[in-house]
C-alpha cells in the first residue's frame, strides 16, 4: 500500500452488509490510499450477516454473524464508529452530523442506511409481545421474551406472524426453533406472493403445514387484542380471532431514507433515495447504496444487489465508469427446512412465455420453468420443496438450454449437466457476483487448486454458500481439463483416499498393513498412512492396536496409549464418562498422581490429565487405575474422547432431562471407537447449553419432547458451531441417529478430516447426510447400525488388554537393555506445588531440580 | 543367522553387545543404553538393523526409538514422533525438516551375529 498523506474523506451511514461490502471493496482496489472511510453504524456491532438471522434462534451467538475477517476494523484507513447514528447532512458544508456530538467532513457521503421494519397501523401494535425482524435486537429480545413467558406461564406459546413472505417465513422458522406453535397470517391470497406463483404457494403451504405451522391466506389482520399490556390474542377483518401470546410483524421493509429527505436529496414516490445507474443521488458527492436506494424506480430488498451498488459507487471513487446492471431478483432460500427458489423472469410476464410444470403434491415438489415460445432459452423458474435444480438453473436464464426443459426438473441432479460447459460470463455466485469465467480463471491462471483456494481468491459461494456445489463441479472439470490430476492419493505409498482404503479393508476383509500395502501399495509405507491404515483396521474390530505387527503402525500417542509430551514424558487420561467421578475414584486418582509424582489438571472434557509419567512407569501406572475400576480414556487416540455433560434434571433446577445419564450411555456406548479424527459429544439438559453441547462433533440438547442433535461442531483452530440435524428425538431414535452419523463419518471422512469439514464437504451437504442418517438414502442403515453394533460388543479395555500380555508390556522399557533405568535427562522444577519440566536455562543455571518426578516434590 | 555390518570401517569404534535381534520388533523402534549413550534401534522390514541417536535434535527429548519406521522411495526412514521430522536411517540425514532448518542424526554402525546386535561408539581399535 502506498502511503498517501492527505487521503480524501468518505463517510458511510449505515453498518449493515452492503455498507461493509464497500469497506471491503474500497480496502482492497484502493491501494494508494486514496480515501480514508468512516462508517457510522447504528447498531452497537460491526456489520452482521443479516440473512443468516434466522441462524440466531437455532442457537448462535451474535459472534456467528460477523461478516469475514475482523481485521478490515484494524486498517489505519478505516474507522469504525458503533453505536453511533448520523443525525443530519449538512451538503453546503459537507459535513455529517453524529448522535455523540460530533461534526464529521466528508468528501463523497454513501448512504447504506437499509431499511427498517414496516408495522401495520393496526391497534395494539405497541402491545408487550409485538415484534418486529429486522436485527440481532430485535431477535434476542423476541427469544428473550418467548423463554421467560413460556417459565412465567408454565405452558407451551402460541405465536403469529404478520405476512407470509420471505421475511415472514423467516420468522416463522424463528418462532417454530423457540417451540412457539406458530400461525403465519398473509393478506394474499398465497405464501410468498412476490417469488412463486398459486402452485409453487400452495406447495409451500402443504410442507409447511406438514411442519406444524398453521397457514392463513387471503386474511386481513384488524387488530392485536392485549391483556395487562401484554399480546393475548389477534382479530382479522372477517371476524375471526386467533390466541396468540407473541406477535411478529413481517409485512415488509420501508427505506430509511429520513437524512437524505431532511438533507433535500430527491426521494422515490414510495420512498428510496433516488439514485442513477452510478448510484450518485441528485447530489454527486452523495451516493446511496443497498435497500434505501431507489434504483430504475424501486428499491431492492435484496443483499445481492446492494452488493453489486457498492462496487458501482467504489468504481466510481476510484475514477471508474462502472454503472448498476439491473438487479438479478433471485433467491432461493430454506425456510422451515423447506427449499425455495426463484429466478429470472418467474411469473412468465414475458409475452410468449411458455411455463413447463412439474407438481408432485404426494412429494410435496413443485416445479416450473419459463421458457421462449421455441420452449429453447430459460427465462426464469419456481422451485418449491426441491431446489437442488438451483445452482444449475440460474445462471442459465437467457441462455438456451439444451434438451427437454422437463428433464432439467427431474428429481436427483438431473439438470446437473450444464454446469461444465457454463458459458464465461454466467454468474455462478450471485451474493458476490462471481462468473464461471472467474472462477475458471482461478485455477487457470491464479493456480487455486482446491475449493477452499478458489473461494478464497474469488469470494464464491462465501455467503449464502448455495452455489457450492456448482463452484465444485466447475473446480473440478477446470483441475482435470489443464492436467491437474485432482489426486486423492493419501502419500507416496497409496494412490487411494482414506475413504477408498477403508472400503477396499472393509470389503476385502484385508487385516494387516503387510497385506494391504502389497496389494494396493508401495513401499513399506510412513508417518502419513502407516496410523491411517492403524485406524482403519481398528475401526474395523480386528483386534488390540499394539498386537503384532499393527504395533508399527501406530503414531506417537497411540503408540504407547498415552500423550507424549515436549520433553519426552507422557500424561495419563483414565476415562470418566459424562464427568461423573465418585469420591472413592478422584481419591484413587490422587493417590496414583502422587506415588508416581505427577503434575494433574483437569481438562477441558471433564476429567483428570496426569503428566509427567515415564515410558516405562506407564504400565504401572495403568496396573493401579484397572484395578481402581478405571478405563482408558483414549485422550492419544484419534478416537472418541470425552461426552460432556451438564448435571441436567436430576439435580438442575432447569434441566428437563437426564443429560449425565445419556452422556455416560453414549461415552460407554462410543468409547473406544477409531476415527479419523478425534471426535467430542457433549449433552445439555435444557436449552441453556451448559454442556456447551454445540462446540462438539456431535451435541445433544434436551427439549420438553426429547433430544435434538447438532453435528458437526469443533473448537480449536476454526471453531465451529454444530448444525441441526434432527429435532425432538426419542432415545432409541437419538442413539440409532448418532451411530449411523459417526460410522458414516469413519467410513467416509479425509484422513485428519473432523466432522465440520466432512459435513461441509460432503456432496449435498448436511441435507445429504440427514437423508443417509433419518432417511437411509444410500440403503446403508442397516449396515451402520451392525457396525456399531459389532463396535460395541467387541469393545475391551485396551490398556487392561495391554496388562496381561507381557509381550506387549516389554515394549514399555526405557532401554531394550535396561527397561526399568529412568531417562536421566528428565528433570522438572517446582511450580505451584507441582512439578514441570525445566527450561533450558534452569537446567544450566541450576535452578532447583528434581531428577524424575518419582522423587519427592519440593514445596 | 544374519551377520550384517552397516559400517563398512571397523577401526576406531568399540563394539557393545546390546541385545538379541529377536528382542527388536520389525519397524518398530527401541531405545539402548551404550556406555551411558542412548541409542535408538530400528529393525526394518527385511531385518536390516540401524542405530541412532535417541535424542530428537528438534526438540531437545530422547524419543527418536518411537517414531514410525517406514521407507521414502528406496531409503529406510523414521518420522520423530515429536514433530513428524523425517531422517534416513542409514544416514541419519534429515528429508524433511518440516520447515526448520534442517538437522541430522548421528548414527552408529551395528553388527548382528548369531542374533545378537552389537552397537559400535567412537573409539578404541574395534575389538569386540
Amino acid at each position: 500500500m502506498v502511503d498517501n498523506p492527505t487521503p480524501r474523506q468518505l463517510v458511510v451511514v449505515g453498518g449493515g452488509m452492503v455498507a461493509r461490502r464497500l469497506v471491503d471493496a474500497l480496502r482492497a482496489r484502493d491501494t494508494a490510499g486514496q480515501w480514508a472511510v468512516t462508517l457510522l453504524c447504528e447498531e452497537p456491532r460491526a456489520p452482521y450477516d443479516r440473512v443468516a438471522l434466522t441462524s440466531y434462534f437455532t442457537g448462535r451467538d451474535p459472534e456467528d454473524l460477523a461478516l469475514g475477517g475482523q481485521e478490515l476494523w484494524d486498517d489505519p484507513l478505516v474507522t469504525l464508529r458503533r453505536g453511533v447514528a448520523a443525525t443530519a447532512v449538512d451538503r453546503r458544508s459537507k459535513t455529517v452530523a453524529t448522535s455523540d456530538g460530533r461534526v464529521l467532513p466528508y468528501d463523497s457521503l454513501v448512504l447504506a442506511t437499509g431499511s427498517y421494519a414496516a408495522v401495520p397501523p393496526v391497534p395494539g401494535k405497541d402491545l408487550r409481545g409485538a415484534f418486529v425482524y429486522r436485527t440481532i435486537d430485535d431477535v434476542a429480545d423476541l427469544r428473550t421474551y418467548v423463554e421467560q413467558l413460556r417459565t412465567e406461564l408454565g405452558r407451551p406459546l402460541r405465536g403469529a406472524v404478520v405476512g407470509g413472505g420471505l421475511l415472514g417465513l423467516e420468522a416463522a422458522g424463528a418462532l417454530t426453533a423457540l417451540d412457539v406453535s406458530t400461525t403465519v397470517v398473509e393478506f394474499a391470497p398465497r405464501l410468498m406472493p412476490l417469488q412463486v406463483d398459486d402452485g409453487g404457494g400452495e406447495a409451500l403451504r402443504r410442507l409447511i403445514e406438514a411442519l406444524g405451522v398453521s397457514v392463513r391466506t387471503g386474511t386481513a389482520t384488524s387488530k392485536v387484542t392485549g391483556r395487562l399490556g401484554r399480546v393475548a390474542g389477534m382479530e382479522f377483518a372477517d371476524g375471526d380471532r386467533l390466541e396468540a401470546d407473541v406477535v411478529v410483524f413481517a409485512v415488509g421493509v420501508r427505506p430509511r431514507d429520513e437524512l437524505a429527505r431532511e438533507a433535500g436529496l430527491e426521494v422515490g414516490e414510495r420512498g428510496g433515495v433516488v439514485v442513477d445507474e452510478s448510484c450518485a443521488t441528485s447530489d454527486p458527492s452523495v451516493w446511496a447504496v443497498g435497500e434505501v436506494a431507489c434504483i430504475g424506480g424501486r428499491c431492492l430488498g435484496l443483499v445481492a444487489p446492494g452488493y453489486t451498488m457498492a462496487e458501482v459507487v467504489v468504481d466510481r471513487l476510484l475514477g471508474g465508469g462502472g454503472t448498476f446492471p439491473g438487479a438479478d431478483l433471485s433467491t432461493k432460500l430454506k425456510l422451515l427446512g423447506v427449499d425455495v427458489a426463484s429466478f429470472g423472469d418467474a411469473f412468465a410476464s414475458e409475452p410468449g412465455s411458455l411455463e413447463v410444470v412439474i407438481s408432485d403434491p404426494v412429494a410435496g415438489v413443485y416445479k416450473k420453468l419459463v421458457v421462449s415460445d421455441d420452449a429453447r432459452t430459460l427465462r426464469g423458474g419456481i422451485l418449491v420443496g426441491d431446489a437442488s435444480a438451483y445452482a444449475a438453473l440460474r445462471p442459465m436464464v437467457g441462455r438456451e438450454l439444451g434438451g427437454d426443459p422437463a428433464a432439467h426438473l427431474l428429481p436427483e441432479g438431473a439438470a446437473a449437466a450444464p454446469a461444465g460447459d457454463l458459458p464465461e460470463d454466467a454468474t455462478v455466485c450471485s451474493c458476490n457476483n462471481v462468473t464461471a469465467g472467474a472462477i475458471r480463471c482461478s485455477v487457470t491462471d491464479g493456480g487455486c487448486t482446491d475449493i477452499a483456494g478458489v473461494k478464497a481468491c474469488t469470494r464464491a459461494g462465501t455467503s449464502c454458500g448455495s452455489c457450492l456445489p456448482l463452484v465444485k463441479r466447475l473446480v473440478t472439470t477446470e483441475l482435470e481439463k489443464s492436467g491437474v490430476e485432482v489426486s486423492n492419493a493419501l502419500c507416496e505409498h497409496f494412490d487411494l483416499s482414506r475413504a477408498q482404503l477403508f472400503d477396499v479393508v472393509r470389503v476385502q476383509g484385508l487385516t494387516t498393513f503387510s497385506e494391504i500395502i502389497d496389494r494396493h501399495g508401495r513401499g513399506r509405507g510412513c508417518d502419513i498412512c502407516k496410523p491411517v491404515i492403524g485406524s482403519i483396521l481398528a475401526s474395523l474390530g480386528t483386534g488390540h492396536i499394539l498386537e503384532g505387527e499393527r504395533a508399527s503402525l501406530q503414531d506417537t500417542n497411540d503408540h504407547v496409549m498415552a500423550n507424549l509430551q515436549k520433553d519426552g514424558s507422557y500424561s495419563v487420561v483414565p476415562r470418566i464418562p459424562g464427568g461423573e467421578v465418585t469420591p472413592e475414584g478422584l481419591i484413587s486418582i490422587g493417590e496414583v498422581a502422587k506415588d508416581f509424582g505427577l503434575y494433574t489438571k483437569i481438562t477441558g472434557g471433564q476429567r483428570i490429565d496426569l503428566f509427567g509419567a515415564r515410558i516405562e512407569q506407564l504400565p504401572r501406572i495403568w496396573r493401579r487405575l484397572v484395578d481402581a475400576g478405571f478405563e482408558s480414556g483414549h485422550a492419544y487416540g484419534k478416537s472418541l474422547r470425552t461426552v460432556k455433560s451438564c448435571v441436567g434434571s436430576t439435580w438442575c433446577r432447569y434441566g428437563v432431562q437426564d443429560s449425565v445419564g445419556l452422556a455416560i450411555a453414549l461415552e460407554l456406548r462410543y468409547r473406544g471407537l477409531r476415527s479419523p479424527h478425534k471426535i467430542k459429544l457433549g449433552v445439555s439438559g435444557c436449552a441453556r447449553e451448559c454442556a456447551e453441547a454445540r462446540g462438539k462433533d456431535v451435541g445433544v440438547i434436551a427439549t420438553d419432547h426429547g433430544w435434538n442433535v447438532y453435528v458437526g461442531g469443533n473448537g480449536g483452530f476454526t471453531p465451529r458451531h454444530a448444525q441441526l440435524l434432527a429435532e425432538d428425538l426419542d432415545t432409541e431414535t437419538l442413539v440409532r441417529t448418532i451411530d449411523r452419523f459417526l460410522m458414516y463419518y469413519v467410513r467416509t471422512a479425509d484422513r485428519l478430516q473432523r466432522t465440520a469439514a466432512w459435513v461441509e464437504d460432503h456432496e449435498g451437504g448436511l441435507d445429504a447426510i440427514r437423508a443417509v442418517v433419518l432417511e437411509d438414502s444410500l440403503g446403508i442403515g442397516a449396515d451402520l447400525d451392525d457396525a456399531m453394533a459389532g463396535h460395541v460388543d467387541g469393545y475391551e479395555d485396551e490398556w487392561a488388554a495391554a496388562l496381561d500380555d507381557p509381550e506387549t508390556l516389554r515394549r514399555f522399557g526405557s532401554f531394550v537393555n535396561a527397561p526399568d533405568q529412568p531417562d536421566d535427562t528428565l528433570v522438572y522444577v517446582s511450580e505451584r506445588g507441582q512439578p514441570r519440566p525445566a527450561t533450558d536455562s534452569e537446567r544450566t543455571g541450576g535452578a532447583v531440580l528434581i531428577a524424575g518426578t518419582t522423587l519427592e516434590v519440593r514445596r | 543367522m544374519t551377520i550384517e555390518t552397516t559400517a563398512p570401517a571397523d577401526l576406531g569404534v568399540t563394539w557393545h553387545e546390546v541385545c538379541s535381534l529377536k528382542s527388536l520388533s520389525r519397524e518398530r523402534g527401541a531405545a539402548a543404553l551404550v556406555e551411558g549413550t542412548q541409542v535408538a534401534l530400528f529393525r526394518t522390514f527385511d531385518d536390516h538393523v540401524h542405530a541412532v541417536q535417541q535424542l530428537d535434535p528438534f526438540s531437545g527429548a530422547n524419543v527418536m526409538s518411537r517414531g514410525i519406521v517406514g521407507t521414502r522411495g528406496s531409503v529406510p526412514t523414521v518420522a520423530s514422533p515429536m514433530y513428524k521430522q523425517v531422517f534416513d536411517l542409514r544416514t541419519g540425514a534429515c528429508l524433511d525438516p518440516v520447515g526448520k532448518e534442517p538437522r541430522s542424526l548421528t548414527t552408529y554402525p551395528v553388527h548382528v551375529v548369531d542374533g545378537v546386535v552389537s552397537v559400535g561408539l567412537p573409539g578404541g581399535q574395534g575389538a569386540r
